[in-house]
């Protein structure tokens, strides 16, 4: 955990007593409700369909015990006693009354949180790796780096009024696990030949109505100019960047439009004049953040723990949730464990305020008090002996978080969608639902293996559709829901933007339409080994599609294809 | 519309030249302090350094501070169009005129200025603030202490806080 020093709580407290008094000149009618919106939404107060929605940040995901029984309190006293986990790695609360948000920063300034930037036009919360500091596969720890840029970028007072909101994710591994080519800006950590830390950085991914996968504008900066490179991007982004349409106003339209290499020429021409300057970061700095995160004291373990081998041959319901909810650890003996948000009849990343008290116990009993939000709306023990995890799994499985399927079909990423977001086109909780049901036999959704099916209410893509590997989104069709079906999306080091399959269908129709996709997949794939992913790479789209509309859908190219066949 | 200047209520000599609704600009007037637009600097600048009365220059959002940065010993005041809250160009323009082209007199914030943005206007190097119309200047007044410290290195704190802690530890 990082731990707030004297200026990080005075500059969170100073934001509950600005944000209190816009509110009160708000209620008084002194401050209109279009002057009201811009402020608000950066402190992440949203006026909804039903009620405000309030956006709590959690700052790369990262969170203490405590911090998670404020956050059931929270929800307990000024919400109905549920809160949503985002793929942004946040909390969003859909039923605060306007008139106790200020006391809800309060009661989160008193455990070091806050909601700043968590909406609006300016610089969002860090988000980065859910395993960061615990992977195997680490390169460098972003966890650090990411502090700093949160630091750097709270109440910038140059870059609070972006054309656009600004997302920044920083990874640090082999394998990104953050969707690093889908950020406005994605920092991938990394060692030069000296074992110096640096930077690879990639602008304009995006989602969105327009997504676009990130572009690398520099193979390497020394980790001293990570500030001072920033402005510059940021500032030639926030002087030309569109103004004039909301749907172009993101960087990807700026960085397309310049051309990625024309744009980077422009970056480097703006940081000639900012590079050395005072922001160029200092080892003492680094060093000083760097200390101020708690860090687990690990004991000396056996690499595996024989009660725990014992156990996984002992109980293959076990071995099976351990196979799909426990990862590898950094440390000998010590595992991460995916808590899942994923059950069946529950909104994707949905926990009560029960189920956040009896977690926070857990993550005091087994993982030095710490917890991290992943992006895929789960959350994680980073820290759990192997010799702990049949206990934990005991435990888990009694508060309902032990559906063993992450990386697998069911663990489905959704946004709230129309039940409670008012920019959604279509529900997204009842699809999430009914796919869910229609895929409630383990062993075949094991036997289907790796997939990502994510869905968005609207093009905002909340839900992240662009990069499953089935993405579901919701349009409006002359008022009424509808669904597009893309194939052929992910994340990862090899993320790829899925491609429309064809006609939008009715909500009823999904749940078979996604079954069609996994017959062509099951039918075509060389061995179990071959993913669903993996097959529309290799076939492409086509069989798909023919599958799912029949014949007569397909495209001319296709047909032509076929008569010379 | 009240002129804050330096955090204080303070009187206007100054007349600001804007397009009209339809786009028509009124003649520069004879005398008195006068705000034009760029486009006039740009056409009229022989003009205006032979008129009398006191010269300011004020740029829109989409206007580079580079075009004026060799002719700043011509004005006594530059002021930045801020058309909306939401239009944050004016705050790169600010930062860039003080830090890159060491622009040292009156720095005005124009359009519609609200209270909420006073303490990055301030931050970025204005130092006074046509408020729009309806501002509570009490309230306006207590803005620049809505935070009593910051992170990054601004046009007012030239130094990141890291480094002054830096500087006071070693001290």
């Amino acid at each position: 955990m990082y731990i707030y020093d004297q200026v990080d709580q005075r500059l969170v407290d100073e934001r509950v007593r600005q944000f209190r008094d816009q509110t009160q000149r708000f209620l008084a009618g002194t401050l209109p409700e279009d002057d009201f919106r811009p402020l608000r939404l950066r402190n992440g107060l949203y006026i909804q369909r039903h009620a405000p929605m309030l956006r709590i940040a959690i700052p790369y995901g990262l969170l203490a015990s405590r911090q998670l029984r404020a956050l059931a309190h929270i929800t307990r006293t000024y919400d109905r006693g549920t809160g949503h986990f985002s793929t942004r790695q946040n909390l969003q609360l859909n039923w605060p009354k306007l008139e106790d948000v200020p006391e809800i920063l309060a009661e989160l300034a008193t455990v070091q949180m806050h909601a700043i930037q968590t909406s609006g036009n300016c610089v969002r919360n860090i988000t980065s790796d859910h395993f960061a500091g615990i992977a195997p596969d680490e390169i460098v720890d972003p966890l650090v780096w990411c502090e700093i840029v949160r630091q750097w970028s709270t109440f910038h007072p140059e870059f609070s009024y972006l054309p656009r909101k600004f997302k920044i994710a920083i990874a640090g591994a082999a394998d990104d696990r953050t969707a690093i080519q889908l950020h406005d800006v994605g920092l991938q950590a990394v060692r030069d030949e000296a074992g110096q830390v640096g930077f690879r950085v990639l602008v304009g991914g995006g989602m969105g109505r327009t997504p676009m996968l990130g572009s690398v504008i520099r193979e390497f900066l020394p980790w001293q100019h990570l500030l001072t490179y920033l402005e510059a991007i940021l500032r030639v982004y926030n002087r030309y960047g569109r103004r004039d349409n909301l749907w172009k106003a993101r960087i990807k339209i700026l960085v397309k439009a310049r051309t990625p290499a024309g744009f980077r020429d422009e970056v480097e021409a703006e940081w000639t004049h900012v590079k050395d300057g005072p922001a160029t970061l200092t080892s003492a700095e680094v060093g000083r953040v760097s200390s101020r995160f708690t860090r687990p004291a690990y004991e000396k373990l056996d690499r595996l723990s024989t009660a725990y081998v014992l156990a996984l041959g002992r109980d293959k319901r076990f071995a099976a949730w351990v196979n799909r909810n426990v990862h590898p650890h950094k440390v000998p003996g010590y595992a991460a464990v995916t808590l899942s948000l994923k059950r069946t009849g529950v909104p994707p990343g949905d926990a009560t305020a029960e189920q956040m008290d009896a977690i926070a116990e857990l993550a005091d009993r087994f993982s030095f008090g710490e917890l991290r939000v992943t992006h895929e709306q789960n959350l994680l023990l980073p820290d759990v002996r192997q010799s702990d995890l049949y206990t934990v799994w005991h435990e888990a499985r009694k508060l309902d978080l032990a559906t063993a399927n992450v990386g697998m079909i069911t663990n489905i990423i959704a946004c709230p969608g129309g039940d409670f977001c008012s920019l959604a086109n279509a529900k997204s909780i009842p699809v999430a639902e009914a796919i869910q049901r229609r895929f409630d036999d383990l062993d075949y959704v094991y036997d289907i293996g790796e997939l990502d099916l994510n869905i968005s209410g609207c093009m905002n893509s909340c839900g992240h559709h662009h990069i499953g590997h089935i993405g579901i989104l919701g349009v409006d069709k002359q008022g009424a829901e509808f669904y597009q079906i893309s194939i052929g999306g992910a994340q990862g080091n090899d993320a790829s933007l899925g491609k429309v399959l064809g006609p939008s269908v009715s909500q009823d129709e999904v749940p078979d339409v996604v079954e069609k996709l996994i017959e062509v997949y099951l039918g075509r794939r060389d061995s179990d080994v071959e993913r669903f992913i993996d097959v529309v790479r290799r076939i492409g789209t086509e069989p798909f599609k023919e599958h799912v509309y029949g014949t007569h859908q397909t495209s001319k190219a296709r047909a032509r294809q076929l008569a010379t066949a | 519309m009240a002129l804050i200047k330096h955090r204080k209520l303070a009187p206007d000599s100054w007349q600001l030249l804007e397009p009209d609704a339809d786009g028509t600009l009124r003649s520069v007037p004879a005398e008195g302090d006068v705000i034009v637009p760029f486009s006039v600097w740009e056409t009229q600048r022989a003009e205006l350094i032979a008129r009398s009365g006191q010269l300011g220059v004020w740029l829109a959002g989409n206007e580079d501070p580079v075009r004026i940065a060799g002719d700043l010993q011509h004005f006594v005041l530059v002021a930045v169009k801020f058309p909306a809250l939401p239009d944050g160009r004016g705050y790169s323009i600010g930062r860039l005129l003080r830090e890159r082209y060491r622009w040292d007199g009156e720095l005005r914030a124009i359009g519609d200025i609200q209270r909420d943005q006073l303490y990055y206007l301030a931050r970025c190097g204005f130092d006074a603030y046509v408020l729009r119309a309806g501002e509570n200047i009490e309230s306006a007044l207590a803005a620049f202490d809505d935070f009593s410290e910051a992170y990054q290195a601004a046009v007012d704190r030239p130094v990141p806080l890291f480094r002054r802690r830096e500087a006071a530890a070693s001290s």
